[in-house]
């Protein structure tokens, strides 16, 4: 189609969206308006990632792309074309926790579990800048993600009993 | 929550960018890392019949220091720059940048998409005044380069051309003498500032203040600047009663719009505070003292 078709046209053509997600490659015909989040939760069905406020305040809905924490409500699925990404389900390793996951069941770092997905990707991409984090440091990596009922204590705690397992 | 549907485009060149801009006119936006965009779209703000997403496009995002200039592209992102040699360098770069929203909004939010919004909450434009950076703008009629002061029109708009864009940032590297200090008051990470205060100056013999930058950001619908408050304190040695008096004196040239993030006076005595401290910070960097600046929260 010559550009000024694509102008007058109403209609909306699809775009094509390749991504490799947790290992696995996928690929989509979607709507340009489609967001990461739903192409991750709706389209590909791995509904470990959850949707909280859908307006980039509490991060429920962080997955990393390409190593770099992003919220996936404000990115588009588009955006993401060829890129690799990493949700939650992708964290065990043949059948075993990250010890990220394993800290926080064991330290109580969660209570509901609602923004636990959010939780541990900000951690992952912490932990990989900065393996042995202080508390403050821990409290800024995981700022932009909102916890509204286990408290932040035992997570910062978890966080740093996983980078104490992980340097071991 | 879905945005009004739209074509996408992605552009693989800075003037197929500008092609398509110019080409789709009024519907069209460029789309940057979206941090604030996707936002406006997804609430209905705003409702583009066209995206043209410029993150792919090569080269536009590189982060330098050339002889006495810092150049940073127009796509690096804030948590690009803040890890950059040049933030290593230029404490004020890394009070800013860190200080930015959460981890998350700093892997995908740019520099030129903190100046095209002209948002005054945005923290990149009231820093690069202090620093007296210019911008290189390029659009259908060619390339220009504008002052950073010159670029907001007024709140959300800028003074570019349809189809003009942003494509790079460049400012002295500050002299050995001379220390700046950025900081924000903020209720959490992802919000934007209450308020926030940038200074920037160079100290010759016996503290006298020989130059001196300083600007406001959230405190107006524009980047808050006072040339006044600057004169007070350029060319003398620096006092307790000049600090004060410049300190009060851009304070009163602010107009902080009462919201959610508090009333006016509340405003206004923040940013007195965040001046001052600002201040005491850039001094005690001009002294040569490292001191890991940051935004401030509640
Ligand atoms: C929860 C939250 C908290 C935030 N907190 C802060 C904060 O504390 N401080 C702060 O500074 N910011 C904050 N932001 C905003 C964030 O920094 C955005 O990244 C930034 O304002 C826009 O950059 P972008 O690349 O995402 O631009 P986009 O959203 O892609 O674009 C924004 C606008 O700029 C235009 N544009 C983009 N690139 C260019 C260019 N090269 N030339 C000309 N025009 C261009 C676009 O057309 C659009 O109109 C926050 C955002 C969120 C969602
Ligand atoms: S759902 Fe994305 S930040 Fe809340
Ligand atoms: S565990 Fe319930 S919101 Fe965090």
């Amino acid at each position: 189609m010559s550009m000024s078709e694509v102008i007058a046209s109403k209609e909306i053509s699809g775009v094509s969206v390749q991504v490799t997600i947790n290992g696995q490659a996928y690929q989509r015909e979607v709507e340009p308006r489609l967001l990461l989040v739903q192409l991750i939760r709706e389209e590909l069905g791995l509904t470990g990632t959850h949707i909280g406020c859908d307006v980039t305040y509490c991060g429920a809905c962080t997955v990393l792309v390409d190593g770099n924490p992003v919220k996936s409500c404000t990115m588009l699925a588009i955006q993401a074309d060829q890129c690799e990404i990493l949700t939650v389900e992708g964290l065990e390793q043949d059948s075993e926790l990250h010890p990220l996951q394993k800290a926080f069941s064991e330290n109580h770092g969660l209570q509901c579990g609602f923004c636990t997905p959010g939780m541990l990707m900000s951690s992952v991409a912490l932990l990989a800048e900065n393996p042995d984090p202080s508390p403050d440091e821990i409290r800024k990596g995981i700022s932009g993600n909102l916890c509204r009922c286990t408290g932040y204590n035992n997570i910062i705690k978890s966080v740093q009993a996983a980078a104490k397992e992980m340097a071991d | 929550m879905y945005p009004a549907p739209f074509h996408y485009h992605r552009a693989d060149s800075l003037q197929e960018a500008i092609s398509l801009l110019s080409e789709l006119g009024e519907s069209a936006r460029a789309l940057a890392g979206g941090q604030t965009l996707l936002v406006w779209m997804k609430l209905r703000f705003d409702e583009p019949q066209h995206l043209v997403d410029l993150s792919r496009i090569p080269g536009l995002s590189d982060i330098s220091m050339e002889g006495d200039e810092v150049c940073i592209g127009a796509l690096a992102t804030h948590a690009e720059i803040t890890k950059s040699a040049v933030a290593d360098a230029i404490p004020i770069v890394h009070d800013c940048g860190s200080g930015i929203a959460d981890a998350q909004v700093r892997s995908r939010g740019t520099i030129g998409g903190s100046l095209g919004s002209a948002d005054p909450s945005c923290d990149w434009p009231t820093l690069l005044h202090t620093l007296d950076a210019t911008l290189t703008c390029v659009g259908s009629e060619g390339t220009r380069k504008i002052s950073v002061s010159d670029l907001v029109e007024d709140i959300y708009t800028t003074i570019l051309k349809p189809a003009e864009l942003i494509t790079e940032i460049r400012f002295k590297i500050p002299p050995a003498n001379s220390g700046g200090s950025y900081t924000a008051f903020k209720r959490c990470a992802p919000a934007y500032p209450t308020a926030s205060a940038g200074v920037q100056l160079t100290l010759a013999d016996g503290d006298v203040c020989s130059d001196i930058r300083m600007a406001l950001g959230s405190a107006g619908l524009k980047t808050i600047t006072s040339k006044k408050a600057e004169d007070i304190l350029r060319g003398s040695p620096l006092t307790k009663a000049g600090i004060d008096k410049a300190t009060e004196t851009i304070v009163a040239a602010a107009e902080p719009v009462p919201d959610q993030r508090g009333s006016e006076d509340f405003k206004r005595a923040v940013l007195h505070t965040l001046v001052k401290r600002a201040v005491d910070i850039a001094v005690r960097r001009c002294h040569g003292e490292t001191i890991r600046g940051r935004h401030e929260y509640v």
